[in-house]
């Protein structure tokens, strides 16, 4: 049994660890918050010069050629630090939709460049509120490949350089009439309007589209089932950025507990926080164990893959929210002051529940391939 | 990162299994995997003779108390090559819950604190399953507050170095069919609580000892009262300095919360299986959303434990002691399968009352664990004594304040009324 990360693997999450805690303090996510900039640019460039935008591209498109476990430890750290970066944009969704269904051209010209920070990418599929579904996905692709119609809440969208968009190929709601495309975004056909949300310290766009030029990526009507196939490998890896951010907020909570007087006494003596911090620390394990379970599934590409996605997903989602929430209910009154960085946890973990999908979509998701594996 | 066993684990597996194949008592097989939740029942057979049977098989061949040095009747393994033996034994571990509490506590105090002469007599049958062995630990003054206990040891009057021991003990597990026990009582009254306690073992065949059992809030009975009339056990039967009993039994404790706590069920592949065949208004029970989302929390509770298990085994496959995150299992699981048994029965509407194994939906099983999941919650440290252990010994908060800390224990207050 070796359910565990080797040693080189948690030295370069220790690497990371440091690189972050020198460029990524959360004084440096708060200029992201309160400013103009919709991302850190030294950062992403350090981010870049240590390789950690490539760690799981092959060395044949400029990667490191490492893998996944690499990328799951420098997740959690990114997760830590609250980095104002295009990480999981660029690294979780674009890299891995060229990976997964890029054509041998399209991965030459965008990984190497992706790896280096040239350029960033995201993803666009949602249009309006509520649960993203194929029915949903009505933005219209033209047959000569021109893009008509709203994408909103897309991540990095007023940063990103191309977007990888699902679109609808076929009239109606049908899966089969989803197909992606990849979209250079600075181009006449596109405008964007940054959008203000609940963690501006990651920025996101509304992007619009008038008849913009985009090439196919994947085959026409495999949209969704490769939009499925990707959310699950970032389910996973934005699963290690959620325990990240639930460990730190944990922290920061015990922390706090342990040096706050109340009625003579620190208020890490009372029961009634420290349940609550059992209780932070007990959903914060359980998450982290999910998470290996998927970091497993992910790096071997185990037939296991889908279900323990949605199992690492569902519990990382459920740990983060539940200690950043109670990490404000610890610290009292000082926790709802903007001075404090409560908030900056509070909003990143809500924020992360919801960019692949809500927790009740993922719920279901992990329910039906149980009782998939079950029936089989 | 993956599950598969070291060549050299994989070699101790296979030697298991092979002696497993050739000498388990198969013919129990079928009885045991279907056995229902918190009983071994075992179509006409004796089960405590199947258990001690098996428990001397494994002995006489070396495959007893794995973890025990060899002169003591263990074999000297490995942690990880106990838990490979575990897993292994499979369904015909459950014969040996008899034997659980000796084997995972009493041994352990015995093998620390007792004379060398004592631990050849004791500790070999102890092993082989021929002398059974309880704790008596708790009492109905002392349970979370264990140190709070009232149960005396005195010097006897006629010089000869004897205890006189007179009080009361309360959930015993298998005090009426156990043949030796360890005992926890207070020899001064004068002195701080967790100072004034000294730890013995003794037969549980001597006079003065009365072992009534408790009819539990579920009907059934699987622990005891043990009363003590002036039973005089030698001093030789001391473990530990006298006062240093609360030492002792921080030993016999911390064994207890790694055995309870490991590989506990929370009832949710029982859920999930009965969602697949029961329906709800709106169709099958595992097609309904909301049933889906309930589904989904258990499930990560489950499976995270499970791989927090993993995570640990890991750690004794390195030759390492694992970390703290074992400290969860049993916190997780007892609320966990309340929770599940009462959404089960929930499922089952009406009907969901019956408890009546012949016609009650999965023989019963939910309205069983409703019934006993109380008690889970409980045992072997609440849910809130295990949430203080993780606040201060993996977190590192202050120790809560005791206002009894230095107060002689015969002037701490024993009724709130007074």
């Amino acid at each position: 049994m070796n359910f565990e990360f080797s040693d080189e693997q948690k030295q370069m999450g220790a690497e990371a660890r440091r690189f972050l805690a020198a460029k990524c303090p959360t004084a440096a996510v708060r200029a992201v918050l309160e400013g103009d900039q919709a991302y850190d640019a030294t950062l992403w460039k350090g981010l870049a010069d240590m390789g950690f935008l490539g760690v799981a591209i092959p060395e044949a498109y400029g990667g490191l050629g490492l893998g996944y476990l690499e990328l799951c430890v420098i997740a959690e750290e990114m997760g830590r630090a609250l980095a104002p970066a295009p990480f999981s944009s660029s690294v979780f969704l674009a890299t891995e939709f060229l990976i997964v269904a890029g054509s041998e051209s399209q991965k030459a010209a965008w990984l190497p460049k992706l790896a280096a920070g040239e350029v960033i990418g995201t993803f666009a599929h949602a249009e309006r509120a509520g649960a993203v579904t194929p029915k949903t996905v009505q933005l219209v692709a033209s047959a000569d490949g021109r893009l008509t119609g709203a994408k909103t809440a897309v991540p990095d969208g007023s940063i990103a350089d191309f977007a990888i968009v699902a679109a609808r190929t076929a009239p109606g709601s049908d899966a089969r009439g989803v197909s992606l495309f990849l979209v250079d975004l600075n181009q006449a056909g596109v405008s964007r309007i940054p959008l203000q949300t609940i963690d501006p310290s990651r920025g996101h766009a509304r992007l619009d589209f008038n008849g913009a030029v985009a090439e196919p990526l994947g085959g026409a009507g495999e949209g969704w089932s490769i939009l499925e196939q990707v959310f699950d490998r970032a389910a996973i890896l934005t699963a290690f950025e959620q325990i990240g951010g639930a460990d730190r907020a944990l922290e920061m909570a015990r922390d706090y507990a342990l040096e706050r007087m109340a009625f003579g006494r620190p208020i890490g003596s009372f029961q009634a926080i420290k349940h609550m911090l059992a209780d932070m620390y007990v959903l914060a394990t359980l998450a982290r164990s999910n998470g290996y379970y998927g970091a497993w599934a992910l790096s071997t590409g185990a037939a296991e893959l889908p279900e323990a996605a949605a199992t690492a997903r569902v519990s990382a989602t459920q740990a983060f929210q539940h200690c950043a929430k109670n990490n404000i209910q610890v610290h009292g009154g000082m926790g709802f002051t903007w001075a404090f960085d409560c908030h900056l946890f509070y909003r990143r973990s809500n924020l992360l529940a919801l960019n692949l999908g809500p927790q009740s979509q993922w719920e279901d998701k992990l329910i039906a391939r149980m009782r998939a594996r079950n029936a089989a | 990162m993956n599950f598969d066993d070291t060549p050299a684990e994989a070699a101790f597996r296979a030697e298991v299994r092979a002696w497993i194949d050739a000498n388990g008592p198969h013919e129990l097989k079928a009885d045991l995997e279907s056995a229902g939740f918190g009983s071994m029942e075992l179509k006409g057979v004796d089960s405590m003779a199947a258990a001690k049977a098996w428990q001397k098989k494994k002995s006489q061949a070396g495959w007893a108390c794995l973890h025990w040095p060899k002169e003591y009747g263990g074999r000297g393994s490995t942690p990880i090559e106990r838990v490979i033996w575990g897993q292994e034994e499979g369904a015909y571990g459950a014969l040996g819950g008899v034997f659980i509490i000796g084997h995972g506590m009493c041994g352990p105090t015995m093998m620390a604190f007792a004379s060398e002469a004592q631990k050849r007599r004791y500790l070999p049958p102890l092993a082989a399953g021929e002398e059974i062995w309880c704790q008596l630990f708790s009492e109905p003054a002392g349970g979370s507050d264990l140190a709070g206990l009232r149960t005396r040891a005195e010097p006897a009057t006629d010089g000869s170095g004897d205890w006189i021991i007179n009080g009361q003990k309360i959930w015993t597990s298998g005090a009426h069919y156990s043949d030796m026990a360890i005992l926890i009582t207070r020899t001064d009254p004068t002195v701080p609580k967790h100072k004034g306690l000294t730890m013995f073992f003794l037969s549980m065949k001597t006079p003065g000892i009365e072992i009534r059992p408790i009819k539990q809030a579920n009907g059934q009975s699987g622990f005891n009262e043990v009363y003590f009339t002036d039973v005089r056990i030698p001093d030789a039967q001391r473990l530990g300095k006298v006062g240093d009993g609360w030492k002792v039994s921080l030993t016999t404790l911390m064994n207890e919360r790694l055995s309870i706590g490991s590989g506990m069920s929370t009832g949710f592949p029982e859920l999930f299986e009965l969602c697949c065949r029961i329906e709800t208004e709106n169709g099958l029970a595992v097609d309904d959303p909301a049933v889906r989302s309930k589904l989904a929390n258990w499930a990560v509770k489950t499976t995270g434990l499970k791989y927090t298990g993993f995570r640990a085994l890991s750690a004794l496959s390195r030759g390492e002691t694992p970390g703290p995150e074992n400290s969860i299992g049993k916190l997780v699981a007892g609320p966990a399968m309340q929770e599940i048994a009462m959404f089960a029965e929930d499922l089952q509407a009406q009907a969901g009352i019956i408890s009546d194994p012949a016609i009650a939906a999965a023989n019963g099983r939910f309205q069983a664990m409703l019934m006993r999941s109380p008690a889970t919650r409980v045992e072997g440290g609440t849910d809130e004594i295990l949430r203080n252990i993780i606040a201060e010994r993996v977190l590192g908060l202050p120790a809560d304040i005791r206002v009894d800390k230095d107060v002689p224990f015969n002037q701490i207050p024993a009724s709130a009324r007074a």
